[in-house]
């Protein structure tokens, strides 16, 4: 893609009152990026995602897409395209018409804009199900809709607000895998908030994890699953043990973890639970200073040289997997 | 099986029982008084038409039902209008839920005063020498005091404006508070405006709040005879008025022909109105 495109934040701040929602975060996304804001509830995603959008006034800082302030213009002005947690179809309108909803604004003719809007329903495959109401869809068939109504607008950008929260977990994996694959056909950049990691890690290009209204780490999603910065983004991430080592916390993944004796071992504990998982055995210990550790391994080695509740065991891992953290 | 439907038929009867004592039987009451026969001096039971004939063969009911009819469409317009921009403004505009029910309770205070004292404090305001008058004369507005202000269709259109307009806006807010904030956002999203909004995503919402806010204002107006005698001075009529004068006369049977004539109207022109927007859900 161009580079005209590209999505910046430039300390970009939301107050309400004397509480700071976001605060002065900045970011630069690539044009044709997939994106996820990821983060617990109330770290600031939604408001940096709606500030986007323009649905919320940006209190400081700005807002670029393709080198053009966008802050302050109205969000059918920015090229930005928002699709919403609760899809927000309006219920009184066929599929056909809520997709063809921003032409009809635009004074574009009938036939013009049903066409335009067979298209788009053509691209979520949804053609068949033009004149339902959106209370006769289900929660796919209505995400596909509300798709198609933020895409007619042609917009560089598309904002997704927890786009699969609705959904249950089977569809969710669905809907994820189409999402990706709408996202690369079009090859526009699409900012996904979300707070469930597995979502981010299956769907990201880059992902920026927000904590506490700012940005905690950001970069591309392999690089910061590989090497957290923080404690907190090695919990959030999951699949980490974060560890108070004598020389600082470490962040260490569980799969990087090895059972050995206790006296060769960097940490001896004592087994506490053992979870069976199919391919994988999750094996809980306590360690020194009381902290919990989870190894995840195959089912191969631990069938291998089976552990019971309560054996002292020793952890051991190769130097470049931990990670030291900066708190 | 059997058990349940006793009990289920046990469960019916409370509700019937009052149903039927103080609405069935009223009306059927009313019915068969409507075909009995009247002198001037006695109601006798009988099966005859000479009330209908009477009541459909006179120029003055035609007039009288006309008035009714353009009293009901002139006030159904006001407390729209009035009503929706209320609710509009409460529902859209009021952010917090504490001042929307502060702000909505403040709309009912006129509620705890009677209709009659409600309508009769307009009179010293309206009169020939009233404040309205004098005010616009001090103010040199006008030179005359305005005639039209009491007694007259303007005054009957304020009074009833005045007493039913909550009738709209509460079904109108209760419909409005349902619908979906984001949807606003996504028709901005979409680029309408805040015209387009309200007239392509908020009044279709809204249509079943108005119907039913609708209903209760034409049924209201339809029946009334108080309003009208006190506003007009006498001076105009409207079905409730005639029915009024029929049993002052002691002319039941009459009262009850017109009562009768009258429900039917108001029956079919709800029926039609219903016809238009499914209020189902709202119940």
């Amino acid at each position: 893609m161009s580079q005209k495109l590209d999505l910046e934040l430039i300390s970009l701040t939301k107050r309400y009152g004397a509480t700071v929602a976001v605060d002065a975060i900045s970011y630069h996304f690539n044009a044709g990026t997939y994106a996820c804001l990821l983060g617990p509830s109330g770290c600031g995603k939604s408001s940096t995602l709606r500030m986007i959008a323009g649905h919320e006034n940006v209190s400081d800082g700005s807002i670029t897409l393709g080198g053009r302030d966008i802050s302050h213009l109205p969000p059918a002005k920015r090229g930005t395209a928002m699709m919403f947690q609760n899809y927000a179809l309006f219920p009184h309108l066929s599929v056909l018409d809520n997709v063809a909803f921003s032409l009809r604004m635009q004074g574009v003719e009938t036939a013009a804009r049903h066409a335009r809007a067979k298209e788009m329903l053509e691209l979520v495959d949804m053609t068949a199900l033009a004149d339902r109401l959106p209370a006769q869809l289900s929660g796919g068939q209505q995400q596909r809709a509300a798709l198609a109504r933020a895409l007619i607008t042609k917009p560089d950008v598309l904002l997704l607000d927890e786009p699969l929260s609705a959904l249950d977990p089977f569809l969710r994996i669905r809907m994820r895998a189409e999402l990706k694959k709408l996202q690369r056909e079009l090859g526009i950049t699409f900012v996904h908030v979300t707070h469930g990691q597995d979502e981010a890690l299956a769907l990201a290009d880059e992902i920026v994890v927000m904590n506490d209204a700012k940005i905690e780490q950001a970069g591309k999603t392999r690089s910061v699953f590989e090497a957290p910065k923080s404690a907190f983004v090695a919990r959030f991430l999951g699949s980490h043990n974060v560890v108070s080592m004598p020389d600082g916390m470490v962040a260490i993944r569980s799969d990087a973890l090895q059972v050995t004796s206790t006296d060769t071992a960097k940490l001896p504990g004592t087994i506490t639970n053992i979870e069976y998982q199919g391919t994988h055995v999750a094996l809980t210990a306590v360690v020194r200073g009381e902290q919990e550790v989870t190894a995840l391994l195959s089912d191969k080695d631990f069938f291998g040289d089976p552990k019971d509740l309560g054996e002292a065991i020793g952890l051991d891992w190769e130097a470049e997997a931990a990670h030291a953290l900066a708190s | 099986m059997r058990n349940n439907s006793v009990i289920g038929w046990l469960l019916a009867t409370p509700l019937s029982l009052v149903l039927l004592v103080f609405l069935v039987a009223p009306i059927a009451m009313i019915i068969v008084v409507s075909f009995w026969g009247a002198t001037e001096w006695s109601i006798y039971p009988a099966f005859q038409f000479d009330n209908y004939q009477f009541l459909l063969t006179s120029d003055v009911t035609y007039r009288v039902f006309l008035n009714t009819f353009k009293y009901a469409a002139m006030t159904w317009v006001f407390t729209l209008l009035i009503g929706f921009t209320v609710a509009y403004y409460l529902a859209f505009h009021i952010r917090s839920l504490t001042w929307q029910i502060v702000l909505f309770l403040l709309c009912t205070i006129p509620f705890l005063t009677s209709n009659i004292i409600r309508m009769i404090s307009w009179i010293p305001f309206l009169g020939r020498n009233g404040i309205a008058n004098s005010t616009l004369i001090s103010m040199g507005v006008i030179d005359e005091p305005l005639e039209w202000l009491l007694f007259s269709d303007f005054s009957v259109i304020l009074a009833f404006v005045h007493l039913y307009t909550l009738f709209m806006v509460v079904p109108i807010f209760n419909t409005m508070m349902r619908i979906d904030k984001s949807l606003i956002e996504a028709a901005a999203d979409a680029g309408a405006t805040g015209w387009q909004t309200l007239w392509h995503v908020i009044i279709p919402l809204t249509k079943p709040g108005i119907m039913i806010g609708t209903i209760f204002v034409v049924a209201l107006v339809m029946g009334d005879f108080i309003t009208v005698r006190f506003m007009s001075g006498s001076q105009s009529a409207n079905v409730g008025r005639m029915i009024q004068n029929d049993i002052g006369l002691l002319q039941y049977p009459s009262a009850s022909a017109t009562a009768v004539i009258l429900l039917i109207t108001v029956l079919l022109l709800i029926g039609t109105l219903l016809r238009f927007v499914d209020i189902r859900k709202e119940l």
